[in-house]
C-alpha cells in the first residue's frame, strides 16, 4: 500500500481488506511526577463497519486511554504515543496533521462518555449543543441547525423534542441526558462510535433502554461500534466480538460465541465466573484474586502472573505474545491450551 | 426574579440602617469639637456656638441625632447640611459624577487586562510566560497602593511629559476628560487587575480540565471554539462575580487615589469631611457607598442568573 500524505483524509468505505477501524500495537505513557504511567502497552484490535467490538477490562487496564487515542483527544503532554497506529480507513490517524485529524474527530468518529451530566456543557441549551454540530461542520443557519437537532432527539426517542429543545442539561434525566449525548455523537453520521461505558452512571432500569437505542442506531446506519463495558451481561446481547484488556495489554481478541463457550486466557476465565448466575445461587461468585497491576512497576514476564492459577515457572520471566489460535482469536498466555481444555494447572 | 429582588431590597434596609449607625457612632466618637474646629484659630462667640449646637442637634443623645438625621434621609431625601450651611447632596452631586468616572476607568481596565493576562497565563500554564504573570500580580498586591501611586504619578506624568514634552498622562485633575482618568483608574485598579488575573488564569485551568471541554474538543471543534466559546463561557462566571463586588470596593478605594492626583470625588470629600469632623458629609458619604455595595452585589446576583442555568431565584 502507498504511504498516505499526512494531510490526506482517510478515504470513505473500506480498501480491501483493511478493517474500518485498526489500533495495532499502540503505546501512550503519561509523564506523571511519581514516574512514567506505561498505561497502554501495545493494544491492537480492529472494527469492521457494522460490527461492534465489546472491550473489557478492569478499572485502570487502559480501556478509556486507549479509546482517547483513537479519538486523538489525550492531552498531550503529559500523555505521549511513543509507538503504533490507529488506522482509519487505511490511514494512520497518529500521523495526519492537527487540521485533518479535527475533520475526523466527530464528524467520522464519535465519542460518547460515561457520565453525560458532567459532559454537557452546563451553560448552553442541549438543542444549542447538539446544533453546534451543523453550524461548525456543515456551515448550516441556526434554525436549520436547531431543526435538526430536535429530528435528533427525536431519534433517540426524548418525549416532546420540540418543547425541551431550548432546556438546559441539567433539566433532564439521567437517561434522557445520555440520548442527548447520543444524539450529538451520531449528528453528522460517524462511521466510527465510540461509547464509553455509556450506561454505567444511571439507573438499571434505564441501562437497557439506553443500550437498546445504541443497539437499534448502530444497526440502522451500519457503523461500527466500540463498546467499553463493565457489564458482561449487556456484551454478550449487543457485541459481536470482545477484546480483553490487562495492564495496558490485550490479553485475548475473540468472537463473542468463541469467548463464552470457552475462554483462552486465565484472567478472561475469571472474569466470565464472577458473572452471577442464577444457577450457582448461594455459591461464592468467583473473584480474581490480588490486585491489578501497578503501572508505575509491572511484574516481570507476564503481568498476570501473581494472581494466576495457571502460573509455570517461566511465566514470571517469559512475557508471552499474543499468540494467534485461529484467524479470529489471540490469547496472551503460553499455555492457552490448557486454559481452553479447562484443567486447571 | 422579581420576589427575589424585592427580597433582597427589604434584607438590604438593616444593613444600611446599621452600618450608617456604626459610622454616625465613629463620628461622634471622634475627639474634638466640630464647632470649634469650624472657626479655626478665631475665638467664636459662645452665643452662636451655642445655636449652631442646637441647629444641628450637636447636644442630643447619638440615637437622637441619628434618628433626626436618618429619618430626613428616609422620608425628604434630605442628607442634611454641611456646617456651613450647604446641602450635602449638592456638595456631592458633581463629585459622586468624579468617583464613578474614576471608579468606572479602573473596573473597565481591571476587566480587560485581568482577562487578557489570565488567558494568556491559563493557555501557557507551567510555562514561562504563566510564571512571569503569577510573579508581577504577586508584586502588584504586595505594594500598597499609595506607592504605585506616587511611582506611576513620578514616572508616567512628570518624567515622560519631561522626555517627550507630551503630556501623556496628566498628574491632577480632571481637566482633560478621559485622559485625565488613566493614571489614576490603573492605579485605583492595581490590586484588582492582579486578583482578577489570578481568578480568571485559576478559573479557566479548572473549566479547561472538565469533562464538557473534553467533549468540545471530541465534536472536532477548534481549540480556538473549544476554549473561547465552551471554556471562556464557563470562567466567566467566577470573574463577573468578582467584578460586580469589585466596584463598590473600587469607590471606596478611591480615596487613596484621588488624594494622590487630587481629583475632586468624594473619596477626596470624605477625607477632608472626617478631617473637618463634618458629619452629615462623612455619613453621607458613607451611606452613598454602602447603597453602592447593596446595589452592585444585587446586580451581581442577578448576573449570575442569567450566566448560569443553573440558578434560579424565587
Ligand atoms: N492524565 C493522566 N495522567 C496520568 N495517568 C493517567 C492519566 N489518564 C489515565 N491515566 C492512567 O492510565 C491508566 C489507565 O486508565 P484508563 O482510564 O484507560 O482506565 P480504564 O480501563 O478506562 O478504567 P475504568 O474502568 O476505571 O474507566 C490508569 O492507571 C490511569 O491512572
Ligand atoms: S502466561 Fe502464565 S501467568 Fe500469564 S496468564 Fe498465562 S499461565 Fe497465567
Ligand atoms: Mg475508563
Amino acid at each position: 500500500m502507498s504511504k498516505t500524505s499526512p494531510h490526506a483524509l482517510p478515504a470513505e468505505g473500506g480498501l480491501g481488506n483493511e478493517p474500518l477501524l485498526a489500533v495495532d500495537d499502540l503505546h501512550v505513557e503519561f509523564a506523571t511526577r511519581a514516574g512514567l504511567v506505561r498505561a497502554v502497552n501495545g493494544v491492537s484490535y480492529s472494527l469492521q463497519a457494522g460490527e461492534t467490538l465489546a472491550v473489557l477490562g478492569e478499572s485502570g487496564s487502559g480501556k478509556s486511554v486507549t479509546a482517547q487515542a483513537i479519538m486523538g483527544i489525550l492531552d498531550m503532554p503529559p500523555a505521549r504515543i511513543p509507538k503504533g497506529e490507529v488506522r482509519f480507513n487505511g490511514t494512520d490517524l497518529l500521523r495526519l496533521s492537527e487540521e485533518a485529524r479535527t475533520q475526523v474527530r466527530g464528524q467520522r468518529i464519535a465519542m460518547i462518555f460515561q457520565d453525560a451530566l458532567s459532559a454537557l456543557n452546563p451553560v448552553f441549551t442541549v438543542g444549542w449543543q447538539i446544533s453546534e454540530m451543523f453550524r461548525v461542520h456543515r456551515g448550516m443557519g441556526k434554525r436549520d441547525a436547531v431543526k435538526k437537532a430536535v429530528e435528533l432527539m427525536d431519534r433517540v426517542r426524548i418525549p416532546g423534542a420540540k418543547q425541551r429543545v431550548n432546556d438546559y442539561p441539567h433539566q433532564f434525566s439521567g437517561g434522557m441526558r445520555q440520548r442527548i449525548m447520543i444524539a450529538m455523537a451520531i449528528a453528522l453520521d460517524p462511521e466510527v462510535l465510540i461509547a464509553d461505558e455509556p450506561t454505567t452512571a444511571l439507573d438499571v432500569t434505564v441501562q437497557a433502554q439506553v443500550m437498546e437505542l445504541l443497539a437499534e442506531l448502530q444497526r440502522e446506519s451500519n457503523m461500527g461500534m466500540i463498546l467499553i463495558t463493565h457489564d458482561l451481561g449487556v456484551v454478550a446481547d449487543v457485541a459481536d466480538k470482545i477484546a480483553v484488556m490487562y495492564g495496558g495489554r490485550i490479553v485475548e481478541n475473540a468472537s463473542v460465541h468463541d469467548i463464552y463457550k470457552a475462554p483462552a486466557h486465565p484472567y478472561t476465565k475469571g472474569l466470565l465466573e464472577s458473572i452471577p448466575r442464577v444457577d450457582l445461587k448461594g455459591q461464592d461468585l468467583y473473584a480474581i484474586k490480588g490486585l491489578p497491576p501497578n503501572l508505575l512497576d509491572m511484574p516481570t514476564g507476564c503481568a498476570f502472573h501473581p494472581r494466576c492459577p495457571y502460573r509455570q515457572d517461566n511465566c514470571v520471566t517469559d512475557s508471552p505474545p499474543l499468540y494467534e489460535i485461529s484467524g479470529t482469536r489471540n490469547s496472551a498466555c503460553h499455555y492457552w491450551r490448557e486454559v481452553l481444555d479447562g484443567d486447571q494447572g | 426574579m422579581g420576589r427575589y429582588i424585592i427580597r433582597r431590597l427589604i434584607q438590604a434596609i438593616p444593613v444600611l440602617l446599621g452600618a450608617t449607625l456604626f459610622i454616625f457612632a465613629i463620628v461622634f466618637a471622634l475627639p474634638g469639637d466640630p464647632i470649634e474646629a469650624l472657626a479655626g484659630e478665631k475665638r467664636q462667640d459662645p452665643a452662636i456656638t451655642a445655636i449652631i449646637r442646637e441647629q444641628y442637634h450637636l447636644n442630643d443623645p447619638l440615637l437622637v441625632q441619628y434618628w433626626y438625621y436618618i429619618s430626613g434621609i428616609l422620608f425628604h431625601g434630605d442628607f442634611g447640611k454641611t456646617f456651613a450651611g450647604v446641602p450635602v447632596t449638592q456638595l456631592m452631586a458633581g463629585k459622586f459624577q468624579v468617583t464613578l468616572n474614576l471608579a468606572f476607568t479602573a473596573l473597565v481596565m481591571e476587566a480587560i487586562i485581568g482577562l487578557l493576562l489570565g488567558l494568556w497565563a491559563a493557555l501557557r500554564r507551567g510555562r514561562a510566560t504563566d510564571t512571569a504573570i503569577l510573579a508581577s500580580t504577586l508584586l502588584l498586591i504586595s505594594v500598597p497602593t499609595l506607592v504605585t501611586g506616587f511611582v506611576l504619578q513620578l514616572w508616567l506624568g512628570v518624567w515622560l511629559k519631561q522626555v517627550t514634552g507630551i503630556e501623556f498622562f496628566p498628574i491632577a485633575g480632571v481637566g482633560q476628560g478621559l485622559q485625565s482618568y488613566l493614571l489614576p483608574g490603573f492605579v485605583l485598579a492595581g490590586t484588582s487587575i492582579a486578583y482578577l488575573t489570578r481568578l480568571t488564569r485559576t478559573s479557566l485551568v479548572e473549566t479547561l480540565r472538565s469533562d464538557y471541554i473534553r467533549t468540545a474538543t471530541a465534536k472536532g471543534l477548534s481549540r480556538r471554539r473549544v476554549v473561547g466559546r465552551h471554556g471562556l463561557r464557563n470562567a466567566l462566571i467566577p470573574m463577573v462575580t468578582y467584578l460586580g463586588a469589585d466596584l463598590g470596593v473600587l469607590m471606596g478605594g478611591a480615596i487613596i487615589t484621588e488624594t494622590i492626583f487630587n481629583l475632586p470625588g468624594i473619596g477626596l470629600q470624605l477625607y477632608q469631611g472626617v478631617y473637618l469632623r463634618e458629619q452629615p458629609i462623612v455619613v453621607g458619604i458613607v451611606t452613598i457607598l454602602v447603597l453602592v455595595y447593596i446595589v452592585a452585589n444585587l446586580i451581581v446576583d442577578m448576573l449570575y442568573a442569567v450566566l448560569d442555568p443553573r440558578i434560579r431565584y424565587e
